[in-house]
Formats: structure tokens, sequence, C-alpha cells
């Protein structure tokens, strides 16, 4: 038996000591009508040793493939010791630290986690994580509605340059507590929220509005001017941020003149595989006057009853545990591990290391844009600086393409057309720091051939 | 026993109402709430202007354990909020009936009506075990 | 009690590093009006330093792998070692989710026979496996609900029952998708009360979400009068699958009438933890919800699995995720579900449930109370230290604390909230019975102690990191992040 560890005498003895005969009479308050005998549909058992080798065929088939694309997921380097350690028992085993004294080795990890995400961002205080960037920006639109004491219209202005899925999700989210998400277009030589499309909001009851930086295009907005107009305008400023861009960029504390109110994105580029589409760690950090509006998890620093420091949960009374009904979210499991994986993960890069690999996922990117436009048939979409992805603009679809390319053992981008169909036949392309300048030319020698052109050397 | 002063009105939501000599009345939590819920941690209390119909969240008393809304006994416009709540929400643990009042308000129209007197919400204190 | 450890941060040294970790540097363009001002208050240590670091916080852990846990509703069983290593084959960790289809049949593959498992076990018409904890499962099925009666003009339904023994979550749910609550009591034998459901019952009645068995760790018997009463007056019934390890193979939630599931893979499915996740929270639903699951959904047309979207399901209540949910958890459970098969299904509830029982006999031997004596214990049981506090003055926060000093975790203390100094234990099938006994032996003495030395109790404990925190000052003096001393 899998996993049980039960003898036939431990059977015996158990039952016994219950004052029953059979393990089945333990079911006898489950009306028998009820009741199921087989479950045809769940194939047999399977040893350790066959699964493995089902599965590693399984993985075969799918291979190994050089990636370009990022559209909210980044291939990153992630250090050996990451995983050996989040894999520990001790981490992998452990569930919410509830006894605060048999887990402060979680406690301790989610605060100095906090720490990292609030320095990162430049805000005053971050949760100990969400599911993923997409959930945690409908999360801050929640949150932006409770914390706006003026505003009465649940309404939020959120950028097309945010990305798409991500807006679903938020309006998927929020759509049963009546909030308003009013989508701002951007412009097209540029790519970035076109300000124009902000004078016909001003002046009217607006909670909040969502900068996104970089923008799902790569373009790095003017996060400053959106701000001020924001706080002009009475409305609160959620950024939503690549948190690896921020090792090089204004961070959302910085921008415009008091910094945004609430910053939320996805830490996954910080020791998180791609793995197919997550587990990812969505972060939200805010200002310390918006912390009881906050959802999800925080540990605090406090002492124990001999004065020792040492990290508790704190603010649970905002949680649904407390709070039921009038909890700030229904969350509870957040993404405790990946959350432990970020944090090794900055602690090994540190500052220099960050910055590192911020300005090598710029400069190969620039490389990329170059690489691939030098073929011909192929133009950048717009103009501007940009942080580690682009948008480039084919002569003919983008989809058979990205699948002839597979076959060469590339994946070559985001096919745009079903969520940008009006840039025509575009393509979002991403490198990091993982991508070297053969990588780039491997790309760019198998789409010159696959456009009948020669990549220019 | 929790104390119930005899010269205040009550409501079944644990709050207690003080009329004030120029009609304005004072609110609390009394000695019972702040006992049940424990120390307190945090207390929100409204802001000055703000209208108010009876029974209406008017603010919120946080302690580690719990989070519960405090209710107004009567409608009103709120005159102040005690702020002093803002640094130091142990006065409610520490002088419910003083210190730790959370709001003042004028009143929509006088007099108690509705309200329990010291005994009756000692009554129901009892019944509620 | 070993060393403290310090802060990451107060480690760090300018100029140090994990530098076999740093990427050539190479200068990048970018305009001044855009870059960081502040500098970046990461710490600065070598690779051993951190590694040596985290190791010992980890030490500071208790996890299954380390001790019994038996935390009610949590399902604290081993996590199979393979299902990680499977999980983290580089193919399927390499793989970017939005890479065509044609590059990931085999990891679809896996997913969409997950999908069918998962329906098989519950009896539902379809699952959507992109929820990505419980919470996210219980979001998705209230709005299918609300979509549900929304599709059929009949928006007149905002309210949702809740028993009173419920989850949090159930009732911070319902709120979320802009529900009213309605609560209604449990019966003394834990049972849902049927005159208070009938009460309750009404023309806005949305649905019901029921825990079953419920929380208070016995089986709802009249489940199938609910059905009959909730169906009948317009509602839909929300089974949240907290506890399915104790009915997995021997009842299914489909066959008593619920209209919509969630799982909890990281409980049932033997997905790990994580110290607070990640978790996933599948949702299976019948017949008349299958048009608004959550997208996107694995389907399998002429051999080949591609991804179901808002296009292929257009009612759908949307994303939750940024793309499919926690795939790597699925994985995980994948490999779980294909290990055990479906004899190991119907194991899991056999051998949560006896030793669940077994460790209420043996308890009960001890002198504890069972909060519902004359019920069969589900996969987890409740006893109460009522009278306990009583006589001795040693509450049930005080037992839990002194079993961490006899190397076992604490059970689930204060839930459900209905009933006074309560204990929820949940052993689960994977401990030996001599693990159990150990458990009653630790019970025991703390019983004795608390009879002889309460005061040693309530300080208790004493043998871990650190004893008990002041939570109070945690909330008033609150400091959730580390700052650098002022330069």
């Amino acid at each position: 038996m899998p996993y049980i560890p039960h003898t036939a005498a431990d059977v015996r003895a158990m039952l016994g000591r219950i004052g029953v005969e059979r393990i089945e009479d333990l079911f006898d308050e489950i009306p028998r009508a009820l009741r199921v005998d087989a479950l045809p549909g769940v194939p047999p058992a399977l040893s350790e040793m066959e699964v493995s080798r089902l599965a590693a065929e399984l993985a075969a088939r799918d291979g190994r493939r050089l990636n370009f694309i990022g559209a909210g997921a980044y291939e990153h380097h992630i250090p050996a010791p990451v995983w050996q350690l989040v894999t520990r028992g001790e981490i992998y085993s452990a569930y919410t630290p509830y006894q605060a004294e048999a887990s402060q080795g979680t406690l301790q990890i989610m605060y100095e986690y906090q720490s990292m995400i609030a320095a990162l961002t430049g805000m005053d205080v971050s949760n100990a994580s969400l599911y993923d960037g997409a959930s945690a920006l409908a999360e801050a639109c929640l949150m932006a509605v409770r914390a706006h004491r003026r505003s009465r219209s649940a309404r939020i202005l959120m950028p097309v340059t945010v990305n798409p899925a991500w807006r679903r999700a938020a309006r998927a989210i929020t759509e049963g507590q009546g909030i308003v998400i009013d989508e701002l277009p951007y412009d097209p030589a540029r790519g970035i929220t076109d300000p124009k499309a902000l004078e016909g909001h001003a002046g009217t009851d607006l909670t909040a509005l969502v900068v996104p930086q970089p923008n799902f295009f790569g373009q790095l907005e003017d996060a400053d001017a959106l701000t001020r107009w924001a706080h002009a305008n009475g409305a609160l400023v959620i950024g939503a941020v690549n948190p690896v861009a921020l090792a090089l960029i204004a961070p959302p504390g910085e921008w415009g003149e008091g910094g945004a109110d609430i910053a939320v994105g996805d830490a996954q580029p910080f020791g998180v595989p791609l793995s197919s589409g997550g587990p990812y760690v969505g972060f939200m950090a805010s200002r310390m006057e918006h912390v009881r509006q906050m959802p999800g998890r925080i540990a605090g620093r406090t002492v124990d009853a001999d004065g020792r420091t040492g990290y508790t949960l704190t603010l649970q009374a905002r949680e649904q545990h407390i709070r039921r009904g009038k909890a700030t979210s229904n969350i509870c499991t957040n993404q405790g591990l990946l959350m432990s994986a970020a944090t090794i993960h900055l602690a090994l890069l540190g500052p220099v290391g960050l910055e590192r690999v911020a300005d090598a996922c710029l400069a190969r990117t620039a490389e990329l844009v170059s690489a691939l436009t030098s073929i011909g048939a192929i133009r950048c979409a717009f103009a501007g600086p940009r942080f580690h992805e682009a948008v480039l603009l084919l002569d003919r679809p983008v989809a058979p393409l990205l699948e002839a390319l597979a076959s060469d053992g590339i994946v070559g981008g985001h096919d745009l057309s079903r969520d940008y169909p009006e840039l025509g036949h575009a393509l979002l392309v991403c490198a990091t720091e993982t991508r070297t300048a053969a990588d780039i030319e491997r790309y760019a020698v198998s789409l010159g051939r696959l456009l009948g052109r020669a990549a220019a050397a | 026993m929790s104390q119930i002063p005899a010269d205040l009105r009550y409501t079944k939501s644990h709050e207690w109402v003080r009329t004030l000599p120029d009609g304005s009345v004072e609110i609390g939590i009394t000695d019972h709430a702040q006992h049940s819920l424990g120390d307190m941690v945090f207390v929100e209390v409204p802001e000055a202007g703000r209208k108010l119909a009876a029974g209406d969240a008017c603010a919120v008393v946080e302690s580690v354990k719990a989070a519960s809304d405090v209710y107004s006994p009567v409608a009103g416009e709120v005159i102040a909020g005690n702020a002093e709540l803002a640094t130091r929400p142990e006065l409610i643990n520490q002088d419910p009936y003083g210190q730790g009042w959370i709001m003042r308000l004028k009143p929509a129209a006088a007099g108690a009506g509705g309200l329990l007197d010291a005994t009756a919400y000692a009554a129901e204190v009892a019944a509620a075990g | 009690m070993k060393k403290p450890e310090p802060l990451i941060f107060e480690l760090s040294q300018p100029g140090r590093g994990a530098t076999a970790q740093h990427p050539p540097g190479v200068t990048a363009e970018l305009p001044q009006r855009l870059r960081r001002r502040s500098r970046l208050p990461l710490p600065e240590v070598s690779e051993l330093q951190a590694v040596r670091h985290y190791t010992r916080l980890s030490q500071m852990n208790f996890g299954i792998d380390t001790q019994f846990y038996p935390l009610g509703s949590c399902t604290m069983k081993y996590n199979p070692r393979i299902c990680n290593s499977l999980a983290l084959l580089p193919e399927f960790l390499g793989r970017h989710p939005l890479a065509p289809a044609s590059t990931g049949q085999g990891f679809m593959s896996c997913l969409f026979e997950l999908q069918e498992m998962l329906r098989q076990v519950t009896g539902m018409a379809a699952v959507s496996l992109t929820p990505m904890a419980g919470a996210q499962g219980e979001f998705a099925g209230v709005a299918m609900i609300r979509a549900y009666h929304r599709a059929r003009g009949d928006t007149a339904r905002n309210e949702i029952i809740v028993p009173d023994a419920a989850h949090g979550t159930n009732p911070a749910t319902a709120s979320m998708c802009g529900m009213k609550v309605r609560e209604i009591a449990s019966r003394p034998d834990g049972d849902v009360d049927l005159a208070a459901l009938d009460a309750a019952l009404s023309g806005a009645t949305a649905g019901i979400m029921l825990t079953n068995p419920s929380t208070l760790g016995v089986f709802e018997r009249n489940i199938v009068e609910i059905e009959r009463r909730v169906h009948a007056a317009g509602g839909l019934l929300y089974y949240d699958g907290a506890n399915l390890n104790a009915i997995l193979g021997k009842v299914r939630p489909g066959d008593m009438g619920f209209d919509v599931i969630h799982m909890n893979l990281h409980k049932t499915f033997s997905t790990p933890h994580g110290g607070g996740g990640p978790g996933s929270g599948a949702v299976g639903v019948g017949p008349r919800l299958a048009p608004y699951m959550p997208v996107p959904v694995v389907s399998k047309d002429d051999g080949r699995y591609r991804w179901l979207d808002e296009r292929d399901l257009p009612q759908s209540i949307g994303r939750l995720s940024g793309f499919m949910g926690n795939s790597g958890v699925l994985l995980r459970a994948w490999v779980y579900m294909r290990i055990l098969g479906a004899e190991g299904m119907r194991r899991v509830a056999e051998y949560s449930t006896l030793n669940a029982n077994y460790l209420l006999a043996r308890l009960v031997e001890a002198g504890f109370d069972a909060a519902y004596p004359g019920r069969r214990a589900s996969h987890e049981f409740i006893i109460t230290l009522k009278r306990q506090a009583r006589e001795t003055g040693a509450n049930a926060m005080d037992f839990a604390k002194r079993l961490l000093d006899h190397g076992y975790h604490a059970p689930t203390t204060y839930f459900p909230l209905l009933v006074p100094e309560c204990l929820l234990i949940e052993p689960t099938e994977t401990e030996t019975r001599e693990e159990l006994d150990g458990f009653v032996e630790a019970m025991a003495a703390i019983l004795r102690e608390a009879a002889a030395d309460a005061a040693t109790l309530k300080g208790a404990p004493y043998t871990l990191p650190v004893r008990r925190l002041d939570d109070v000052r945690a909330a008033r003096q609150l400091d959730v992040a580390w700052k650098p001393a002022a330069a």
C-alpha cells in the first residue's frame, strides 16, 4: 500500500481498540445509497519506477528549446542553492506558520522577503505573497477601493498596455463587487499610455490608475507623469511592475512626488522556473497607511516571553479566519515555497548581481531587436526606451512562423494578433541574461531562412 | 464581573452612550466588550461630520484575536472621533468608559429611546453567559 | 535553545557577494530620468553565508518530514519525494507557458489525465485545474453559481447559506463574489439543523456551501435531504473539498448532488504545503455549471491536446491567473494519483479514517472529551478541553504549546469557532500506529501536568527557538520590514 504503513496486525489491534470489526464499519454513518465501490476511470497503480519512466518519456516528447518569450514569465538563471534549500523537508513540508514557535524559519523568511520587496519597490510594507501577478493586480484593485476613503465610484483606469491576461483576471476577480474597469488606449508611436487619453477622465470620481512599468510591450511608461496626474485627480496609483527592472528603473515608491500607493507584480523572475506556467508568486507592497486594507499574510517582528527577538503572523484580524465575511480577501494559502525561493535568490544575487542581471536583460534585448530587424521585412513597432521585451512587426502572420521556429528548436516569441489586432502581424520577443550572442544569432539565422532572407551578421 | 455604570445607557451590541451637558452624546464600548475582545491593537474612529443612522457601523475595534464593528446606538452627526486611540488603542482596555471613548455625536433627536439601562444591560450580559 | 539567527541583512558587508551568481557586467543605456534614485538595499553576503543562513532557518521549522503534524483540516500527510522530482524534470521546468501547444503535448497529457482522474473521483461532469488555491477554487465556484443564476435572469438570488462550523474562507468568498452570507446553526450532534436551513431558504438563495465531512469531523447524515431542499428552493450546492481525504473513493460529491466542488490538491493529493503554499484548488462542476468554468481547460481533440479559452467557453467566469494556474503543483498531483491508482484512492479514506477513530478512542481512554461523542470520526475529530480549562486553568492553547515541547506539531486550535477550547486533530493515513500512540502519551502527560502544575504548562514552550511571542506588541508596534540604519 503506497505510503500507508499499517501492517495487518496494526489494523486488527486498532479496530479492536475502536470496537469495530472491519474498517468498513467506520463508514456506517454514510447513507449506503451514496457509496461507490469502484473508480473505473482511474488507472491502476504504478510503482515509482514505472511512473518515473512514463513522466520522463512525456517530458522528452516536449523536449527543450531556446526560449525568446517573456510576456509575464521570464527565464533567468537560478542559483543552484535556491531549490536545494527550499526542497529541504523543513521548508517544503511545513504549513502556514500557525504555531509561531515551531515555524520561526518560515516566519523569518517571510519577514526577510517582505523587507526585500519593500526595498525593491520603494514602498513601506509588503505582504508575504499572493498567488501570481495577475491575481495580485486584481487584489490591488479591490484594496484600492477599500483604501480610498472619498471615492465612491469604484472605478479603476487600466491602460491597455497592462498584460492582457492580467486585465482579464482583474475583471473576473473584481466583477462581483461592482468594480468598474475603464481601459486607456496607448500612443501608437511609442507604445505607452497616451496622456491625452487621461484628459477625458480629469475631474471625475476615480478610485485608482494602474501604471504598468515596463508595460506589456516592454516599453517604459512615463510613470512620473501618470502618477502626478492620478494624484492631482484624486486617484490612487497602483504600480504593476517587473521586479528585475526595479534594479535599474525608478520603483513605484519614487514615482511622481509622493510615490505610488500600491505596487504589485510577479516575483517569478526571482528563483522560480518557467515551469509551464506556475506556481509563481504574486507580490504586493503599499504605503503604511493602507496596511490594514492589504490582503494576505504578513509576518511581524516582536519579542517572546524572555525578551528574545522572534517573528509571528500579525494583523490577522484582516484575514478570513477571523473576519470571515468582512475579511480583506478570502486568500489563506499563499505561495510560501516560491516566496522562500525568491528570498534566497535575492540574497544570492545581492544588489550588484541584480543590477547586472537587469543591465544584461536590457542589453540582450537591444541586441535581439537589432539582429532581427536587420533581417529585413521586420521592424520595431515602437520607439522609446524599453526594458527586456520588444514588439516586432512582420509582413506575414506570426503563428505559422512560430510553429516552424519551434520545429527548429526555438520558441520565438508571443503572437500579439489576438490581443492587439490593430498592430497587424505583431510579435513580442524577450531576451534575458540567459540568452547569449550565439543564441541570438541562431534565432536570427533561423528566422531569416524562414522568411527567405539572410540575416545580416 | 465587568463594570456597568448606572448612569449610562447601553445597546445589546455592547456600546454605551453618555449624554453630555451640551446635549451631545459620547459613545464607546463596554467593559464586558473590551474584556471579551482582549488587548486592543487598533481602533478606527469615524471622521467629524459623518452622518450616521442608528445601527450604522461607525468604528472598528481590533484585537489580536478579533475585529469588531462598532454600531452607532443613535442617529446623528459625528462631532469628533477619539484621536488619542490612534496611538493608544489600549485606552479602551484600561478605561472603557473614560479615556477609551470612541466618538462624540450630535444626536438627530433628543433622548435615548430604545436603549437599555444598566440593569437591563446587566441582564443581557448575564443571559449571554 | 539554539542561538538566534540574525537577519540576512545583518550578515551583509558592503563589497561582498555570491559572485559566482553574477552575470558579466555590461553597460545598458537608459535615460537618467527613468533610473532608480535610491540604492538597492539588498544584502551582500557570500554564497556560503546564504546557504548556511537558510539552512539554519529551515532547522527552526517543524515539517511533516520531521514531526507528526496533526493539523486538523489541513491533511498534513507525507508528500512523496518522487512527485517533486518528476515535476522538476528539466523539460517541464524550462517550458514557457505561452510556447506553442505543439511543444507541450507531453505536459498537457498529464494535465488532461489529471482532469479526468479528478472528474472520476468526484463524480462531476467536468474539471478545471486553474484555481491556484482552495480559496480561489471557492471563488470560482461561487462566481459560477452567480453566473448561472444571472444567465437565467434570476438576479434576485444573492444569498449564500453557510453553516456556522464553516471555514472562514466560505463567508469571505461569498462576500468577494458580492453575495450576502446567511449563517445557519449546527445541531448538538454536529449535523446541519434542517429547520434552520428551511428558514434560511428563499427566492434569494443562490446556494449553500457545505464541507462534508464537516469541519466538526463528522459526516453530514442529512446530505440527501439537504440536497433535495436546496435544489427545490432553486439554489445550488457547493462542496468545499477541504475534507475530501475522508471519503476519497468511498462517496463522491457528484453523487451527493453537489453542483460544484473545489479540491485542495495540497491536502488530498499530497502536493507540498511549502510553508504556506502553493496550493491548488481545482474545481469540478455538474452539467449545469460546465459552461461557466474558469479558463483555460485542457481538451483533447483527435489525439491532440489544446487549451480551451474564452473563445471556446464564452460563458466562462473568466481567467483567474496569468497563465493556467499552478501547473507544477498539478504535475505533482498527477504523479501521486498515478502511483496510488484507483485502489489507492480508497485506501486514503479507509486508513485516514482508521487512524482518526483509533486516535480518538485512545484519547478518550486517556481522559479527554470528544466534542461529538457517539459519532464516528471522519478523517479528523475534535476534542474539547472545556472541562480541563475549568478544572485546571490550562486551556487548549496551553496544551497546543506544550505539545511542541514533546516534539509534536499542535493540532488546529480554536477552530471551529463554535466548539469551546477545541483541538481539531487530523492524523492522516501515512502515520504509523506507534506515532499515534506516542502522541496519546504526550497528551496524557500534559493532562497530568495540567493538574499538578498548570503554571509550567502556561509558560510552554521551553525547548523551541523562541518561547511564546508577544502578539499584542507585534500588532501595536508594527515591524514588518527591515530598514537600513540611517547613514
